[in-house]
């Protein structure tokens, strides 16, 4: 039991991480109809922003972590002006296509300057766990769960607050009526994009320093992120935040109880369930397959 | 002069052994022979039903594994204490279950996730071959897992009686490679330019209609799934009796993406674009790999394939013919003039 | 070419309470009719009443909430589009009606699927009989076009035709299907006056094959001159049903219908 309340306590920590990667690519998804293949990338990207700022220029580390989320941002609005806005009018697959080409320049760049091996982070936070009675979880934890739980919040109210939110929300509806009523689409694309890329830049900048900063750690997150999406069907903001805790909670069962080598075959065949069960997602209202 | 080009082409590939003798560049005609094969085979499922499959890569490495299990034999124990031991078998079944054993998973995997399209179905895919490597890295006991299995034996064809042929020389393994190569030509050109062929177009173009005059979707695109998945496993089979050792790299996501950067370069739906876009991106680390290093020249993929769908969508293949007006259309198995009897 | 009632009339597609429901929305409520053998039956209605809905029913592509449909006595609502069609029942759609990015010939190529014989390995090992059918289904092909008045065109992208003789292709593409009845949903809008005349020439000689017809239609005129019968739908029901004199001198038709029809006549 105390084993149990332990995975649990990991997965609620790697869940809001796994929450904030699959809110962006849902955005994006959602309202762009774009698969974003390089959103792990981006994921990496966030990390390894950390790792220079905070390592290699020796700057403050939550500083680094600010940076991450800025530099992710201005990253996606360019590749949204580069690589898709001449594609607009293509069909999904096509963008498809164009985004794993983002994604393989991406990667195979980030492998060229860093090198393949993996970089640690240091970190201001103490070694020493917090023990509170049988459980432990160590400080550094404690933080990114409440970075992501508070940029969540932010995101939410971005989206739910906001004259640009509301823009969004109005596009992902309808884009033609939007743009009739005046939305500036190409604006709310560029933001929606730059928005996605930044959350996962973020969930990189704070899972990067809990493991170690590679550049494969990108390709595992993209098909993670797809995962979190699908589970809470593609382009519901609720279902990505759910299905982010879900998938977190069935990698560490399935690490704890099953087998470590398995942890992430885990998200593989929560997709496949998923999809052959209720292809829609479990908390998607009904949402056309696109 | 169309219909004679496959068989120059043909008897120019049948030539190269015996004037080039580079253990090398042999070396590299084999390999992309190969991957050749498995763009072929995924061009039939991409190019002609329209479905993009992103995880064409499983079908290579179960063929690859498959194939080399059966002619290295293995002792396994399954759950509940039950074992299994297969003792080593002569390599050419190795080929032939390689296949069949590919194509029944392109069965079940093309049963289950036709059921979703679009973007749904390419992540189906995708997560299908990562769970393929999953199982591949850590069922150790079956697979020696990142260990490798090793000392897989050359292909050798032959009946008990009859005598045995290794094709353990370079030069015999260019022609065993080169004769699947046309093996699975001819399959898909006549599946292409038959009434399955006009089923799959019809379903790419649209399924509303193709369903209304009875045409049943499913069916065709398990059937695609069934012979590509086939096919991808013969050349994964090869592959593994060439390099003798197979680790659960081959599962990896690049390969996919080499055989779809070759397909939609040469161009998608069209019979030559996959030889086209194979030989260019066989041979591109060939030569870059004298000035380049490995992530610079997938940067150079990458890159080339995002201008490849910027610039020549349609790739390379339907360029050309273009250039050659609508004269010699008959490359096209949706045109009229198709016929199957030129089938070689 | 009036209202002749078919001297026994024997039921060839049954509509028996059929309701669909969207959500809320009753788009189809307890439908009801029958169309005999080698009749020509329209549907007509004002926009939204519910006649492309009703045709997405009975050929398979939409389930109905409650009800059956029957075709020569075989129940058609458990089953799918493409065994419809082996039934006999074939339909043409209102837009996307042909394949664009083929030739014409290929495209009636396609819709004689059916008609192939030719199994999977007569086409891998390229046997005889694959030839055979290839060749029979060329033929056959060449007919449909002659048929349809557009054998002309035959090498011509299907995309590149004029709006009149796509919805023609869309027409030979569903005969490729060798259909005991069909399904015609708006197939003359969008055409001009001979047009219009040339296709009702045509159904004229497809209900001489003995091919029953339903049809979906706003061009008044040719509703009148080639239907035996006509179903008025209007919200979802069934308004009216009987020949076209009939159907004209109805007063609930014409409040529903044709006042409207005529006001926006008047309006053009």
């Amino acid at each position: 039991m105390i084993e149990f309340l332990q995975h649990v306590i990991n997965a609620l920590i790697l869940g809001s991480t796994y929450a904030l990667l699959g809110i962006g690519l849902t955005l994006i998804f959602g309202i762009m109809r774009v698969v974003n293949f390089a959103h792990g990338e981006l994921y990496a990207f966030g990390a390894y922003c950390v790792y220079l700022v905070s390592v290699l220029m020796g700057l403050n580390f939550f500083f680094s972590i600010l940076v991450a989320i800025l530099a992710g941002c201005l990253l996606g609005a360019l590749i949204e002006v580069i690589l898709l806005r001449p594609m607009r009018n293509a069909d999904i697959d096509t963008t498809m296509l164009v985004m794993i080409g983002a994604m393989i320049v991406m990667q195979n760049g980030e492998q060229y300057i860093w090198g393949g091996v993996a970089k640690s982070v240091n970190t201001p936070f103490p070694e020493a766990p917090f023990v509170i009675g049988p459980f432990s979880v160590s400080s550094l934890s404690l933080f990114v769960f409440f970075a992501a739980l508070l940029l969540i919040g932010v995101a939410y109210f971005l989206i739910n607050r906001t004259k640009l939110g509301k823009a969004m929300r109005a596009t992902f509806q309808d884009r033609d009526t939007a743009s009739l009523m005046g939305i500036n689409i190409q604006r709310i694309y560029m933001a929606t994009f730059a928005i996605g890329s930044s959350l996962a830049a973020a969930a990189g900048a704070l899972l990067g320093p809990v493991y170690v900063v590679s550049p494969l750690m990108g390709n595992i997150a993209s098909l993670k992120a797809f995962a979190i999406v699908i589970l809470g069907g593609l382009g519901s903001i609720g279902g990505a935040t759910i299905g982010g805790f879900m998938l977190a909670f069935a990698e560490e069962i399935g690490a704890g109880y099953i087998s470590s080598g398995y942890r992430d075959a885990m998200g593989f065949l929560i997709i496949i369930a998923v999809l052959l069960v209720k292809p829609t997602g479990l908390f998607a209202r009904s949402e056309r397959i696109g | 002069m169309t219909r004679l080009f496959p068989w120059v082409a043909l008897a120019v590939f049948a030539s190269i052994p015996l004037w080039l003798h580079d253990p090398y560049l042999l070396n590299a005609f084999i390999t992309t022979g190969i991957f050749i094969i498995a763009a072929m085979s995924l061009n039939l499922l991409l190019g002609y039903t329209g479905q993009l499959s992103l995880g064409h890569v499983a079908f290579f490495g179960i063929g690859a594994y498959t194939s080399a299990l059966t002619s290295l034999g293995f002792d396994v124990e399954l759950i509940g204490g039950l074992r299994v031991v297969h003792e080593p078998w002569p390599v050419w079944t190795g080929l032939v279950l390689g296949t069949l054993v590919a194509g029944l998973c392109g069965y079940i995997v093309g049963k289950l996730s036709f059921r979703v399209r679009g973007a749904y179905f390419v992540i189906v895919t995708i997560s299908f071959a990562e769970v393929v490597r999953l199982v591949a890295l850590n069922w150790v006991e079956l697979t020696q897992g990142p260990l490798a299995l090793t000392s897989i034996p050359p292909m050798t064809l032959g009946l008990p009686g009859l005598g045995y042929f290794d094709f353990y020389s370079k030069q015999s393994y260019f022609y065993l490679v080169l004769a699947i190569v046309v093996i699975s030509y001819v399959i898909i050109r006549r599946l292409v330019y038959s009434r399955v062929g006009r089923a799959m177009v019809a379903l790419k173009e649209n399924e509303s209609l193709a369903v209304s005059v009875g045409i049943d979707v499913t069916r065709y695109l398990v059937l695609a799934a069934v012979v590509s998945a086939g096919i991808a496993g013969a050349a994964g089979s090869l592959y593994a009796h060439y390099l003798k050792i197979i680790d659960p790299d081959v599962f990896l996501f690049l390969y996919t993406i080499t055989m779809v950067i070759m397909v939609i370069t040469g161009g998608k739906g069209t019979l030559a674009g996959p030889i086209v876009g194979g030989l260019i991106f066989g041979f591109i680390p060939v030569v870059a790999r004298s000035f380049a290093a490995p992530e610079v020249q997938w940067i150079l993929y990458g890159l080339f394939m995002i201008l490849i769908v910027f610039v020549l969508p349609q790739g390379i293949v339907p360029a050309v013919e273009n250039l050659f007006t609508a004269r010699s259309k008959a490359e096209f198995p949706a045109s009229p003039k198709a016929k199957i009897q030129d089938a070689p | 070419m009036n209202a002749a009632q078919p001297i026994a009339a024997r039921p060839a597609l049954s509509i028996e309470h059929i309701a669909v429901h969207f959500g809320g929305l009753v788009a189809i409520a307890d439908m009801n009719f029958v169309v005999n053998e080698g009749e020509v039956v329209s549907l007509i209605g004002p926009n939204g009443a519910g006649k492309t809905t009703a045709f997405n029913i009975i050929t398979g592509f939409l389930r109905p909430s409650q009800g059956e449909v029957r075709y020569r006595g075989t129940p058609l609502t458990h089953l799918k589009p493409h065994q419809v069609a082996e039934l006999g029942l074939v339909r043409t759609f209102q837009r996307t009606s042909v394949f664009q990015s083929v030739s014409v010939f290929e495209n009636v190529m396609i819709g004689l699927h059916r008609r192939g014989r030719s199994r999977l390995w007569d086409t891998l090992l390229a046997l005889p009989r694959e030839r055979e059918s290839e060749n029979d289904l060329r033929a056959k092909a060449h007919e449909i076009l002659e048929f349809v008045g557009i054998e002309r065109r035959a090498n011509e992208l299907a995309g590149s035709l004029a709006y009149g003789e796509q919805r023609l292709l869309g027409v030979a593409l569903a005969l490729a299907a060798e259909p005991s009845m069909l399904l015609l949903d708006e197939p003359v809008s969008g055409m001009n006056a001979t047009e219009t005349a040339r296709f009702m020439q045509l159904l004229g000689r497809l209900r001489k094959l003995g091919v029953t017809i339903l049809l979906v239609e706003h061009d008044m005129p040719m509703v009148m001159g080639v239907s035996d019968r006509i179903v008025v739908l209007n919200y979802g029901r069934i308004i009216a049903e009987g020949p076209p004199a009939a159907i004209q001198g109805n007063p609930e038709v014409i409040r529903a219908y044709l006042g409207q029809g005529a006001r926006k006549r008047a309006g053009d």
